[in-house]
């Protein structure tokens, strides 16, 4: 097995390609065998990603199924000489279970993407290319392909929130798909110019020759130039990550994408933003990382009471989600920011719950549009009478969402504001004010959009007649949100598995920063 | 001694271009495409012969005047290649639109020979008599649709503004070789290290011998001519006029910087600053508001010529000791290449797919393309493919040679302007993103299917293929770019010019 582990990595982030590209050979108008496809190389994709989470040894720590493989030299003065570009992969506790999740989240969009018609080929073969470029991610070591594989990961968005998505329109508030799918990318964009100026700054000052991660780690960088492109790390990361006052891109990309594109999108891809602070920002820059947290911390905290204040105003259910994403972030945010082992491991397993969290949420709010067409919750009243199925789902993640002991949200915000009240206590409590305001408006939406009065000749008019046999869910949506229900409840009651290796990253992490101060 | 074998590959190349011409006299109206054909097969010929033959040869003709190196070889082989894509390119087109055909491929052959010169020019007079030839065949190429007014208008304003740079430029030699008593760029090199202070007419001459090259590459503000050129010349000679002239351009500019000019790069580096950031600037921000497909990538070809100006920009360095620094003009030589291939595959590709999508000549207007997507799905594929490498995003070429080109200028210690370039592509990712979202978000205004001719379909495959490879597999390539980058920096000749005033 030994061999097979030193290419696992490379298999996950070629899969999806490969999947890709033998979807483009499938002709277009054959759309069941296309799903089908699809559906294989996720489920062989997850299986990998189970694999490579199992496998991880978390007594043993540090980075595992390491391989490196030459790729561009980059001649010049360099201390260690001509290493150049390497494509040098490898995980530790803390990407391990993002892969995991990346895995999760993929295989159940592929299957929640049936209500996909319109050049269902298309979709899934940028579905796809944006996959691998977020497992790219998650297991480069080096810098320039940890870019690559972040730029790849954005590049798809734009066309799969603009051909696929869907616009809002309240009279008074239009967003149309475009709008969204164009602000998102510019958004993303951005952040990645700022994360790409501090990289070659990086490189440029550490003066190796090498974009490799731990080696730079090793680089003794000046706490001046450390204290002036941590902030371009913490932006360009945090734009991802939904960082407020940047944030306002991603409610709106997360309405008008694609129920599975959302689920990425919220689930996966603003975790690369977190994981992209701790992984570059924390690893490279610890002094500039140090001395900048508590701006982080702060803003962090904004985003908690903004995003969900926010959510409380809304009419549009997608909305909702959309700012009670940007208001989990904050937690993330500030779970790194504390710095301390309790916060970083609350923050990590947070980055893993809500991603399955939301994609929960954004699957279950699929499947209402796609039979109602309407998200708007002035005009959907008691959905469980008649979807009750959809109903239990809903109510599973939005108890999840408010911290209900048992579930996945329970652990990981308890973790945060523990860590938060050994440091900062006043913002732990104002961590938990916000999450108590998601708690009003979650319930709220219970109350009404599910379990409020409801007649039988609304909901015919609601009802889209193509769906009159399955007004449910089709057993395939079920069946994919069961998986995520399911990873929801495992890591609510028994998060030891899940805790132990983040802790063995989060300890490495906070022990190289430790030793370079 | 000279040796003429060494000139065989243009000789050769000329040949082929007497070939096409003299071969048209005998072939019916009906039958001039395959003049297209017996082109490429020549230059491909051509290019194997000189592969086999010129590879690791040094040497020197005409006392200097040209040199053979594996810099010249391999822009030489470059050119031959994009001269070959340019032919396949304008197959389809020049069936549908021009007359004419023989010279057409002719005077395309005889530009890729002026290219090749460029590419070996060691001395001012022999490059400025290379880029001329280049610059006729643009000329006549640029009107060639001589019932279009909009080609006609072009190729006037090409030839006045061009013929007017060109004694800008040959002004600005005389006035070097008065001060210098050379025109060599290695004797100018020895004569600029011995001087104790560069006089202001030295530093006039320079001037204008690199305002008349930033008029060929269109870099701000002598850019005016190009989006008329564009708008108005046939399609693929606009994308000769973005990639061939161009790369050739640099080419000998690259040299000229390095080989003559290196030991005063503390007089030139700022010099070239401001217009690199001047070009990319101008050319992203008015590439926003264009409503014309071909003078939006007139305008975003003119931001890419600031990226490369900025690589030519930081060649050298200057260290404490304000002493010339070459520990990482390797790196930057090699940036530059780098991203004049990718940039130049790209733009092939945009190119001929513009030429494809539009059927009528001269209202290749951007809501045009709407709909592309379902009326030609590869062909619109292969078009943003390019926009997205042309952007600078994975997994294509244009990412990994702007990446490349963009932390070796940094290395360089230019981190501000590289900061400003970054920010542009970002500026450019809009416009780009409009011509993605007519051809996929938009309704078609007819639903008829685009006929695709076979000819362009494999070029453009074959375009797709390059993007991609060079964009994920560099380091073949790359190798090639450093024997290149190896001729003109890592003999004994930086060692000599380093010494510095």
């Amino acid at each position: 097995m030994a061999n097979f582990d030193t290419w696992v990595l490379f298999l996950l982030i070629v899969l999806p390609l490969a999947g890709a590209v033998v979807l483009m050979a499938v002709p277009g108008h054959r759309k069941e065998e296309i799903r089908w496809t699809a559906a294989v190389i996720a489920a062989v994709t997850m299986a990998l990603s189970f694999y490579v989470f199992a496998a991880y040894d978390h007594g043993a720590g540090g980075f595992q199924f390491e391989r490196t493989w030459g790729w561009l030299s980059i001649p010049g003065p360099w201390a260690l000489g001509d290493r150049g570009i390497e494509l040098s992969l490898g995980i530790d506790g803390i990407s391990a279970p993002m892969i995991m999740l990346t895995g999760i989240v993929m295989f159940t969009g592929v299957l929640i993407s049936r209500s996909i018609s319109d050049r269902p080929k298309e979709f899934f073969v940028l579905y796809f290319m944006l996959l691998s470029g977020v497992f790219g991610v998650f297991s480069s070591l080096d810098l320039f392909f940890l870019f690559f594989f972040y730029e790849l990961s954005v590049l798809p968005m734009y066309l799969l929130v603009g051909v696929w998505g869907s616009s809002s329109d309240f009279k008074t508030f239009i967003r149309t798909k475009d709008y969204a799918a164009m602000k998102l990318m510019l958004y993303l964009v951005a952040g990645s110019v700022l994360i790409w100026i501090a990289l070659l700054a990086i490189f440029t000052e550490a003066g190796l020759g090498t974009f490799n991660i731990p080696a730079l780690a090793d680089a003794e960088l000046s706490r001046n130039f450390q204290l002036i492109f941590f902030p371009f790390l913490m932006v360009g990361f945090g734009i991802l990550a939904g960082l407020w006052p940047f944030h306002t891109w991603s409610p709106d990309g997360h309405v008008a994408a694609p129920t599975a594109v959302s689920m990425v999108h919220a689930g996966v891809l603003m975790k690369l933003g977190a994981y992209g602070i701790i992984r570059v920002g924390l690893f490279l820059l610890p002094e500039g990382a140090e001395e900048w947290m508590p701006v982080l911390l702060g803003l962090g905290t904004v985003n908690v009471l903004y995003g969900a204040i926010s959510a409380m105003g809304q009419r549009d259910l997608k909305y909702v989600i959309g700012y009670s994403s940007v208001s989990h972030m904050g937690f993330v945010l500030m779970g790194i920011a504390t710095l301390n082992p309790l916060g970083m491991s609350g923050a990590v397993l947070q980055m893993f719950s809500h991603g399955v969290m939301t994609a929960l949420f954004f699957a279950v709010v699929g499947i209402i549009y796609d039979r109602t067409h309407t998200r708007d919750i002035g005009v959907l009243r008691g959905l469980a009478k008649h979807m009750g199925w959809t109903a239990s789902l809903f109510v599973i993640a939005g108890l999840a969402s408010l911290g209900m002991p048992g579930m996945s949200g329970f652990v990981a915000e308890l973790l945060v504001f523990m860590g938060l009240f050994q440091t900062y206590p006043i913002l732990g409590a104002l961590g938990v004010i916000g999450a108590a305001i998601t708690a009003v408006y979650m319930l709220r939406l219970l109350s009404t959009v599910f379990f409020g009065e409801s007649d039988d000749e609304h909901w015919a008019k609601l009802l889209d007649r193509r769906f009159e046999k399955a007004p449910d869910g089709w057993r395939i949506e079920r069946a994919s949100s069961l998986v995520l229900v399911g990873f929801i409840l495992l890591v609510g009651l028994f998060p030891f598995p899940f805790i132990r290796v983040i802790d063995s990253g989060v300890t490495d992490i906070l022990a190289a920063m430790a030793r370079s101060l | 001694m000279n040796n003429f074998a060494l000139l065989l590959p243009e000789i050769l190349v000329a040949v082929v271009g007497f070939g096409v011409l003299t071969v048209d006299f005998f072939l019916p109206a009906s039958k001039k495409h395959l003049l297209a054909y017996l082109a490429v097969l020549g230059l491909g010929g051509v290019l194997a012969f000189t592969l086999l033959y010129m590879w690791g040869d040094v040497d020197s003709l005409y006392g200097g005047m040209i040199r053979v190196d594996g810099y010249a070889l391999f822009f030489k082989a470059f050119f031959i290649i994009l001269g070959g894509f340019l032919i396949l390119s304008s197959v389809d087109y020049v069936r549908r639109h021009l007359s004419h055909a023989g010279e057409y491929y002719g005077i395309i052959v005889f530009t890729v020979v002026a290219m090749m010169m460029m590419a070996s020019a060691a001395e001012l007079l022999t490059a400025y008599i290379a880029l001329e030839l280049l610059s006729f065949g643009l000329y006549v190429l640029v009107a060639y649709d001589r019932y279009n007014p909009k080609s006609n208008e072009a190729g006037v304003k090409y030839i006045i503004l061009g013929a007017m740079s060109s004694a800008i430029l040959l002004y600005g030699i005389s006035q070097v070789y008065g001060l210098l008593g050379t025109t060599s760029f290695n004797e100018i090199a020895t004569a600029l290290s011995s001087l104790d202070t560069v006089s202001p007419g030295l530093l006039v001459g320079i001037a204008m011998i690199v305002a008349g090259l930033a008029f060929k590459v269109a870099a701000v503000p002598f850019h005016m001519w190009a989006p008329d050129a564009y708008e108005g010349a046939p399609t693929p000679i606009t994308a000769h006029l973005a990639v061939g002239s161009k790369a050739a351009a640099f080419a000998l500019m690259l040299r000229l910087f390095s080989e003559a000019l290196m030991p005063i790069v503390q007089e030139w580096q700022i010099l070239l600053l401001v217009l690199a950031a001047m070009t990319m600037t101008v050319g992203n921000l008015l590439a926003l508001v264009q409503t014309n497909v071909k003078r939006l990538l007139a305008y975003s070809s003119i931001g890419h010529v600031g990226y490369l100006l900025m690589g030519v920009a930081a060649l050298a360095g200057i260290n404490e000791r304000g002493d010339v620094d070459v520990s990482v003009s390797h790196l930057v030589s090699n940036g530059i290449m780098f991203h004049l291939v990718a940039y130049g595959v790209t733009n092939l590709a945009a190119f001929l797919s513009i030429s494809t999508l539009y059927r009528e000549v001269g209202r290749e207007d951007v809501s045009g393309l709407a709909g592309a997507a379902r009326r030609s799905p590869l062909v619109a594929m292969i078009f943003a493919v390019s926009l997205f490498s042309l952007a600078g995003l994975p997994i294509f070429a244009g990412f990994t040679s702007k990446f490349y080109l963009f932390n070796a200028v940094a290395a360089q210690g230019l981190l501000w302007v590289v900061g400003l370039a970054i920010f542009m592509s970002l500026v450019s990712l809009y416009y780009y993103l409009r011509l993605v979202r007519q051809m996929y978000m938009e309704e078609p205004t007819d639903n008829e299917p685009i006929r695709v001719a076979p000819v362009t379909l494999v070029t453009l495959m074959v375009l797709l293929g390059g993007m991609v490879v060079i964009g994920v597999y560099p380091a073949p390539l790359m190798e090639a770019i450093q024997h290149a980058s190896d001729a003109i920096f890592g003999t004994g000749l930086v060692a000599q010019t380093a010494i510095g005033p």
